[in-house]
């Protein structure tokens, strides 16, 4: 268990939970699943199918790093970040915070340890009640958790926590309204490191944005890692953001994970052809150096989750399908002949190594 | 799946020297609300010709939108009211058009292609209806005819199996089908010009590929003018022949694509080409552009930018910058272009 | 409205497919004016009087209230129920004549000095009973609807919240009393009542009129629920009673606050009704709906005794609809 006998009511929430060495797993989810039933008829509901949002996914979260997850619409990336909160139920799987398995904890070491992973929404604009104020956002996590800071304390923890996002201190008493997009985003993050989390799931945190603000959150982000040695889940759409903050990045498709790696391995020696794709089709601000480079289009759209493709998720849209992608399912691992950065998980009969960015 | 090369746009390729298609002429629109008086657009003047493409690029609040808008004539009025400026098309200014000959143009001679295809279809009608409705409305067909023509166009913008799913709702679409579909609704008419309020950017960017793609192909082979506004530099840089970069309802830098990427003369542009991450080359931290866009209804003195920008001196503090003729279709509207330009775009 | 801060959102560039996305840019949600986010920027944004309006901290009900403060249908409303609601508490700063006070040989007679509104069948004084029933209309009307909003409110409320099997057995209970009609219901229930008191009238309209705050309620609870900041919440660990009390409730509440406003003025008059069919308020008691009935025996002798506290109850009742009409565009703006 992770409760220790000492420290239950200390002020600082990380002296109940072991401590863990930089670069060790902090997170472990293990074949994660999540079904959502199809039911008919109202009173008396029968299940008639399931979309399989999650379908067996395995990754481990380093201590201080950031791991990207990356995948279109409807590939069950958010749906990850919904049950590593625990706001939707697993279907199967577990999800291991420095060994301790979440669903056999319960009582007050359940509550550290969900003080612990804290989540920053993608849009500053429905994140934020419009009725409370800065001050009462900021504040909330210690209404909830009132052990981590002792109520005379409040004030002047909310006004550090805007300094730190860069904010003004002085404006606790405004309202989300008066903020622009992506100072909201700021007051977001500042809300989900009023707790002193170790992890922040970030669930499209800039994706909202403009252009010109994306980065001063992106910076801030990076920043805030270098400070209080956060491990970032930072969920994205926009491979190139993922891989301007990542360490390491998984590519998801339809509820399982294509292909993981370093962010060297995946976007300078990518072997799923899923991730190639996606990287081809990535708009690169540069009409001449665009000239140089493959485009893969791809034909057709993902098909539905509530009925995917037998063996590989892939093949209905994959130009390298043959016979065994629909009978057998490839495993996520170490493909054979591959060699150097391209030896990674991968999870493609046919994984070859192919360079599509350009710059390896 | 097929495989193909960046398709190569020879430099340009749009008609210059003829007339333009639709000149917009020092256009000026602000709101009026209770709270204030917002200038939303100040001054915007552009141009596109037949078989051009033309991006306005801007952040939100930039008045890309308002002007397309403006120029569809579906701007809400009031709020909103033209204070000045001329929009010509085919050198006939729209602005002092009746009610009826703008009705005319619209949808039939310049038609507009949104960003939010399930909001801009009408759920409670199948698509082969919508577009059938076109051809029966303003072309007089059949029924009969009409839906002949509707299965043509689904075919045209590349909807597998067209015939069986003309009577299809929109939910029952894709993402990336109901944006072909928009295009089909804003084809159907053969329009001279199109306007694309930014066309893909509610796709995934496998999608967002073939839907651009298929529009830069429509364009050319239909030989039609195309304002493709977004806040994109990535999606623009493929497709446009020129762009004209708006911030706080001004044009700041327009130029041909290429000179815009190799070489911006507009602070902004620069810092917009600096700030986004690339996949190519992953940098340690991101250059930001400080501050936040403006508030409308407080445009800073003299540049708009001038807060937010590493050049700034007094001057930009209390003159307006022109927007300063560099060559041939390519402007700056900053006092230092000279300097900017010299500088090294980082990535 | 839950969602009126939607009002003010930019025109973003987002890939979320639920989002509503308004096609239009305006300028009207630029408010950002911010002194820079970073705190060395502060007073960027050059001139001195860029500290508008927008710096002092305004939450979204103080929003409405600057709101209401411009209509001009809020001041004719207020000002004419705070006569009435004067008029209901302090009838005697109006009259000094007794409504009860009824010598029989006053019988049906017109306007005059000492009668300003003339006397009825059995010689009261029409304008002081007119000025003694505001009372009885005002309790019914006030009382009612806080007892609607307080049953409806509490149904819709946790239909809408939890869900399931809850919701589908109180949206059936919903649904049977929609099917009563009001006034019948109420006929019905007040015949069935030996003392009837304003109390009872109150009763009767408020077990039978909550149906519609209900709906409202859990619609707007429903679409509450969703969104992101109460998702936050949870991720938060946040129980139950915190998320519904501080963010669910108060974003929920607007549009019942708004239909209640309006039903007001119809319990008034459903009081009204009642008692001019004569199964409402007992005789003793004052109340513009009985003085109507009761003039209506002698209507073409003298009108003014039916005229006069028919104006009272319609102006009030107006003056409620018109006051619901104003909180309704302050609250939500979009309807205007």
């Amino acid at each position: 268990m992770a409760e220790s006998p000492n420290g239950a009511t200390s002020a600082d929430p990380r002296k109940i939970v072991k401590p863990v060495a930089q670069g060790e797993p902090i997170l472990q989810v293990r074949g994660l699943v999540k079904h959502f039933p199809i039911t008919q008829g109202i009173l008396f509901q029968k299940k008639i199918g399931a979309v399989k949002a999650v379908d067996g996914v395995t990754f481990d979260l380093m201590k201080g790093e950031t791991l990207g997850l990356v995948g279109e619409s409807g590939c069950g990336k958010s749906t990850v970040a919904r049950l590593l909160m625990n706001l939707e139920s697993i279907t199967a799987g577990s999800v291991l915070y420095k060994g301790d398995d979440l669903a056999k904890l319960s009582g007050r070491a359940l509550k550290a340890v969900r003080r612990n992973i804290q989540m920053v929404f993608q849009d500053p604009y429905t994140s934020l009640n419009p009725r409370m104020t800065v001050a009462d956002i900021i504040g909330e996590p210690y209404d909830i958790h009132p052990e981590v800071a002792p109520r005379g304390d409040r004030k002047r923890r909310v006004q550090e926590l805007l300094e730190l996002v860069g904010l003004n201190p002085e404006h606790i008493n405004r309202y989300p309204h008066q903020f622009s997009g992506g100072q909201r985003q700021r007051i977001g993050i500042a809300r989900g490191l009023a707790l002193n989390p170790e992890i922040i799931i970030a669930d499209e945190p800039v994706s909202a944005l403009d252009v010109s603000v994306q980065a001063q959150v992106v910076n801030l982000l990076e920043k805030l890692q270098n400070e209080l040695g956060l491990s970032y889940l930072f969920i994205a759409h926009d491979l190139s953001v993922v891989r301007h903050i990542s360490d390491r990045v998984a590519v998801m498709y339809l509820g399982r994970i294509a292909e993981i790696g370093t962010d060297a391995q995946i976007y300078d020696h990518p072997t799923h052809p899923y991730t190639q794709a996606l990287l081809s089709a990535v708009p690169v601000p540069d009409p001449d150096g665009r000239e140089h480079r493959e485009r893969i289009i791809l034909t057709g759209d993902v098909p539905s989750p509530a009925n995917p493709p037998s063996g590989c998720r892939f093949r209905t849209r994959c130009w390298k399908a043959q016979d065994i992608c629909a009978e057998q399912e490839p495993l996520l691992e170490i493909r054979k002949g591959l060699s150097g950065l391209g030896a990674h998980d991968s999870a493609c009969h046919f994984a070859e190594e192919k360079d599509i960015v350009g710059a390896a | 799946m097929t495989t193909i090369d960046t398709k190569n746009k020879p430099e340009g390729s749009g008609p210059a020297a003829a007339a333009p298609l639709l000149e917009v002429d020092n256009l000026h629109v602000e709101f009026r609300t209770r709270d204030g008086v917002a200038k939303a657009i100040n001054g915007v003047s552009y141009d596109v010709s037949a078989g051009e493409t033309l991006a306005v690029l801007g952040e939100s609040g930039s008045g890309k939108s308002v002007t397309a808008q403006t120029i569809m004539g579906i701007l809400d009025m009031p709020p909103g009211h033209i204070t000045g400026g001329e929009i010509r098309f085919h050198g006939k200014d729209m602005l002092k058009m009746s009610k009826e000959e703008r009705r005319k143009i619209r949808g039939q001679k310049i038609s507009m292609i949104f960003q939010d295809a399930l909001s801009a279809l009408n759920p409670v009608y199948s698509v082969g209806f919508q577009l059938a409705e076109m051809f029966t409305v303003h072309r007089g067909m059949s029924k009969k005819d009409a839906k002949l023509k509707s299965i043509e166009l689904m075919d045209q913008v590349r909807i597998p199996a067209a015939k069986d799913r003309v009577n299809d709702y929109p939910h029952q679409f894709s993402g990336g089908m109901r944006q072909r579909i928009m295009i089909a609704m804003a084809l159907a008419l053969d329009p001279e010009l199109i306007i694309a309020d930014e066309p893909t950017t509610a796709l995934d960017v496998t999608v967002q590929a073939q839907v651009m793609d298929l529009l830069a192909e429509l364009q050319r082979e239909r030989n039609m003018g195309l304002i493709l506004i977004t806040h994109d530099l990535g999606v623009v840089a493929d497709v446009a022949d020129k762009i004209a970069v708006m911030y706080a309802g001004r044009i700041v830098e327009q130029a041909p694509v290429r000179e815009l990427y190799r070489q911006p003369t507009h602070p902004y542009t620069k810092g917009l080409l600096e700030s986004i991450p690339r996949l190519d080359h992953k940098g340690r931290e991101l250059y930001a552009i400080k501050g936040l866009p403006p508030n409308l209804m407080r445009i800073p003195s003299g540049c708009a930018f001038n807060p937010r920008c590493p050049y700034a001196q007094d001057v930009c503090r209390s003159e307006i910058p022109p927007l300063h003729e560099i060559s041939v279709g390519r402007g700056s509207a900053c006092h230092f272009w000279e300097t900017v330009m010299e500088g090294e775009v980082r990535g | 409205m839950p969602d009126m801060n939607k009002q003010q959102r930019e025109q973003l560039p987002t890939r979320s497919d639920e989002q509503p996305q308004s096609a239009i840019e305006l300028p009207g949600m630029l408010l950002a004016d911010e002194e820079g986010t970073t705190l060395e920027k502060r007073g960027a944004y050059s001139a001195p009087d860029a500290r508008g309006p927008q710096d002092k901290p305004r939450g979204a009900w103080a929003e409405a209230w600057r709101e209401l403060r411009n209509s001009p249908s809020f001041y004719v409303s207020g000002v004419l129920l705070l006569f009435l609601v004067f008029m209901a508490i302090f009838p005697g700063v109006f009259t000094n004549i007794d409504p009860r006070h009824c010598p029989i040989l006053d019988t049906n007679q017109d306007p005059s000095g000492d009668h300003w509104f003339g006397t009825n069948v059995q010689g009261c004084d029409v304008y002081a009973r007119t000025v003694y029933g505001a009372r009885a209309s005002i309790i019914v009307g006030v009382a009612t609807t806080a007892l609607i909003v307080v049953i409806g409110g509490l149904i819709g409320a946790l239909s809408g919240y939890f869900g399931g099997w809850l919701d589908t057995i109180l949206a059936r209970i919903t649904d049977i009393f929609f099917g009563i009609p009001l006034l019948l219901a109420a006929l019905v229930f007040m015949s069935s009542v030996k003392d009837r008191t304003v109390w009872t009238v109150v009763a009767a309209l408020g077990v039978f009129g909550w149906m519609q705050i209900a709906r409202i309620m859990r619609g707007s609870v429903i679409t509450v629920k969703k969104s992101d900041y109460v998702v936050a919440a949870r991720a938060l660990g946040a129980g139950t009673p915190r998320i519904l009390g501080r963010h669910v409730l108060p974003n929920a509440i607007a549009p019942v606050i708004v239909v209640a406003t309006i039903s007001l003025g119809t319990f008034i008059a459903t009081e009204a009704t009642l008692s001019f069919l004569g199964i409402g308020l007992p005789p003793t008691e004052i109340s513009w709906g009985a003085d109507i009935s009761s003039a209506t025996t002698a209507l073409r002798d003298s009108p003014y005794q039916l005229i006069f506290p028919s104006i009272f109850l319609s102006v009030t009742v107006f003056s409620f609809i018109l006051l619901g009409d104003a909180v309704r565009d302050a609250l939500d703006p979009k309807l205007r």
